[in-house]
């Protein structure tokens, strides 16, 4: 009876349940490192496939369809789910056969989802997940007594124990067929269930729950007891400051370590291929494009991995979303999600491990303003610059009682950063939707012991997408720049330096006209092109501008003077207030456009963040001149 | 208390019932009916409400609320915790029990 496997189509698998359900880590106990994470077209929602070896040698293609609460979607990941279940969605197989996965501990809410899939008529099996939980909890589910009244196979899984699926495997080999010997499609008529019905499938949960001996609902459970705690209004918030703390603490400082290590091993590299190649433009190439771009990339892995270390731990054990809870009325404030909070703190270390973080933002609209202000927070790449220019022009005098001068200038350059960024999510907020009211309905899973290997593989794919997707068009960019800046070659016999002569420099020169209102010189117009690249690549572009054949921490101290002499107090100034904004970073933008899969928000970025920093500079120009003069 | 909570919803709303956001933490109650509260409500929430749960008869506590403007509100409902703003809170009508279910 078995379909000839070398002529039957791979049968498509869905993973279907509620949101916690712990149906990612049964999709990683499925499918092992044979995933694929990618987006669904035109969405920012993530996609997960992967392959089921069968014991007897067939193959089976598992999707991890998004978490839903019902096939009447109110997100872009519920969007996703139903679309891909009714077949309305383009460049997707509707699935063969779906595994409504369902937690064991939750299902008098899990368990409506199991009837809304019935009213699909696709084959299908219950998953009864994390029934080891329930067991020590003293929920005993008998699985062929549901699986009667549900009138579907039913299968105990355990997520996270090494032979938790096996049960569900042996029943997916006997009932998961090929397409061809399912009839497809009676999902046409189907129709969105009304609250009444919502309300009679509800009745036939507590009726099943009843007669499966499940009903009992625990007046305090343990994480009651935790959340007692966690969400106290005095404790909660300091519990959170604590962590927050350790997790930024070690962003910054556990990553330095690996960041000197990848900083010395590139220049290393680079001065292996100086030595050993014959100077050629090639080799320029490679040094100064392909081996910068890749080191200027590479540079920021270890605060991503460390960063999302710790996010996964938090969501894995449940706390993410408490956090959310004690951070939604501040952030709400400005319109932004609690979840908003770790991302755009870690965009004060760079803003590409922030906006990747935003993935844990469920709201799509949420998630966007997120990545749309996660550029205003002053990254570790500004403050070269800002190092540079209040050391040479902000005299280093005490003020006000101790305080330095420099320090509170540089002070307040963060400063206004975050309040440009509260000022740009409010009028987000504002144009986003015309209702006041936000929606939150936020749920506070079960905390839960996180599993190591869910978090590796978690970690991993997090750490793969930057290197690949990112890295690509970061390099590709970094290439371009470098050759800008290189070509046309001077004349012979040009007196200055040769980055004047290349298409960058004549790029600056137009630039600088452009510039001229808000007090920039041509020096500076120049070394913003190939500060495109990186924040912090200015500072080295204006030395090669200077023609200063210093670097690293020498350059600082011998342009110091230089750009002390040479420009005014209101150009210096200007420039700061340029940095605030920064809009020229190449990296960030390339990351916006992976993140939301489109060219239009990076493009809106780079306007609204190019339009801010004229203003702000021009203003500050302005502002200065007239005191100076 | 002498309000009508069965584990069978009344149709309509009973006397005694009062709105989530105003039940006292650690009350237990019972969900008597999702309604929209006002006309600035988003659309679809009183649906969305019910599909996470908040259905008639099903037993509702407060099990933590934010430390400023008392929002969101932290609600378990059946086995299940959500967090809600204020005004979604507001959508649910509760009627309070006297003692937890033995």
């Amino acid at each position: 009876m078995n379909a000839r496997p070398e002529f039957a189509a791979v049968p498509v698998v869905a993973l279907v349940g509620n949101p916690n359900c712990g149906k990612t880590a049964l999709f990683n106990l499925l499918t092992g490192s044979r995933q694929k994470v990618a987006n669904y077209a035109g969405v920012t929602v993530e996609r997960k496939e992967g392959s089921l070896s069968m014991p007897a040698g067939r193959q089976l293609r598992i999707v991890d369809l998004p978490g839903a609460y019902s096939l009447d979607p109110l997100t872009p990941d519920e969007q996703v789910t139903a679309d891909v279940l009714l077949g309305r969605r383009a460049g997707e197989t509707q699935p063969d056969f779906i595994v409504c996965v369902a937690d064991a501990t939750n299902l008098r809410q899990n368990l409506r989802l199991v009837f809304s899939l019935k009213r699909l008529g696709r084959p299908m099996v219950v998953a009864l997940n994390m029934s080891d939980v329930a067991r020590r909890k003293g929920i005993v589910i008998d699985s062929a007594k549901l699986a009667l009244e549900l009138g579907v196979p039913v299968v105990a899984t355990v997520g996270v124990k090494p032979r938790g699926v096996d049960a569900l495997i042996e029943l997916l080999d006997r009932v998961a067929v090929p397409a061809a010997a399912a009839p497809c499609s009676q999902t046409a008529g189907w129709q969105k269930p009304s609250v009444a019905e919502i309300e009679r499938d509800q009745s036939e949960v507590r009726r099943i729950l009843a007669a499966v001996g499940a009903d009992r609902i625990e007046g305090a459970t343990f994480s009651d007891c935790i959340d007692a705690v966690v969400l106290h209004p005095l404790i909660g918030p300091a519990i959170l400051a604590v962590v927050l703390f350790l997790v930024f603490q070690a962003v910054f400082a556990w990553a330095q370590l690996p960041m000197e290590a990848i900083k010395l091993a590139v220049a290393g590299f680079g001065n292996w291929l100086n030595a050993s190649l014959p100077a050629s433009l090639l080799k320029d190439l490679l040094i100064n494009g392909v081996l910068a771009g890749v080191g200027s990339v590479l540079i920021f892995l270890p605060q991503i991995a460390i960063l999302f270390f710790f996010i996964l731990l938090l969501e894995e054990s449940g706390y993410l979303p408490r956090a959310a809870f004690l951070l939604d009325r501040v952030m709400g404030s400005v319109g932004l999600s609690g979840r908003a909070f770790i991302p755009l703190l870690s965009s004060f270390a760079c803003a590409i491990p922030g906006i990747m973080a935003t993935r844990t933002i469920q709201s799509a609209r949420d998630r966007l303003a997120t990545i749309m202000i996660a550029p205003l927070m002053t990254c570790s790449a500004r403050l070269p610059v800002y190092a540079l220019i209040i050391g040479a022009f902000i005299p280093h005098r005490a003020v006000w009682g101790g305080l330095q001068l420099q320090g509170l200038v540089l002070f307040a350059l963060y400063v206004a950063g975050v309040a440009a960024a509260m000022a740009v999510a409010f009028v987000l907020k504002r144009i986003g939707h015309g209702s006041r009211f936000q929606t939150l309905l936020l749920e506070l899973p079960a905390y839960h012991w996180p599993n190591m290997r869910n978090l590796a593989i978690g970690l991993w794919q997090r750490v793969e997408i930057f290197l690949t997707r990112v890295g690509t068009i970061i390099l590709a960019l970094m290439v371009i720049l470098w050759a800008l800046s290189t070509y046309p070659a001077p004349p012979a016999g040009a007196a200055g330096p040769a980055i004047q002569y290349s298409i960058a420099g004549y790029l600056g020169r137009a630039l600088a006209v452009l510039f001229a209102p808000i007090g920039f010189n041509w020096q500076i117009s120049i070394a913003l092109v190939p500060g495109l690249a990186a924040r912090e690549v200015a500072v080295g572009a204006l030395g090669t501008v200077y023609a200063l054949s210093a670097t690293g921490s020498d350059l600082s101290g011998a342009l110091a003077p230089l750009i002390a002499s040479s420009w005014s107090v209101p150009t210096a100034l200007s420039l700061l207030a340029w940095y605030v904004f920064a809009p020229q970073c190449l990296s960030t933008l390339a990351t916006v456009r992976r993140e939301t899969n489109s060219w239009r928000y990076p493009l809106m970025m780079a306007g609204y963040l190019f339009a801010m920093a004229y203003a702000g500079s021009w203003l500050t120009y302005r502002v200065a001149s007239a005191f100076t003069s | 208390m002498d309000c009508a909570c069965t584990e069978q919803p009344p149709a309509a709303a009973a006397v005694g019932d009062i709105a989530l956001a105003d039940l006292a933490p650690g009350t237990p109650a019972r969900v008597v009916a999702v309604v929209a509260a006002g006309s600035a409500t988003p659309p679809r929430l009183a649906q969305r409400l019910a599909e996470l749960g908040f259905l008639p008869g099903e037993s509702v506590r407060v099990v933590a609320r934010g430390f400023l403007a008392r929002e969101p509100v932290a609600v378990r409902v059946g086995t299940g915790t959500f967090a809600l703003r204020r005004f979604e809170a507001a959508c649910v009508r509760v009627c309070p029990e006297p003692l937890p279910a033995a």
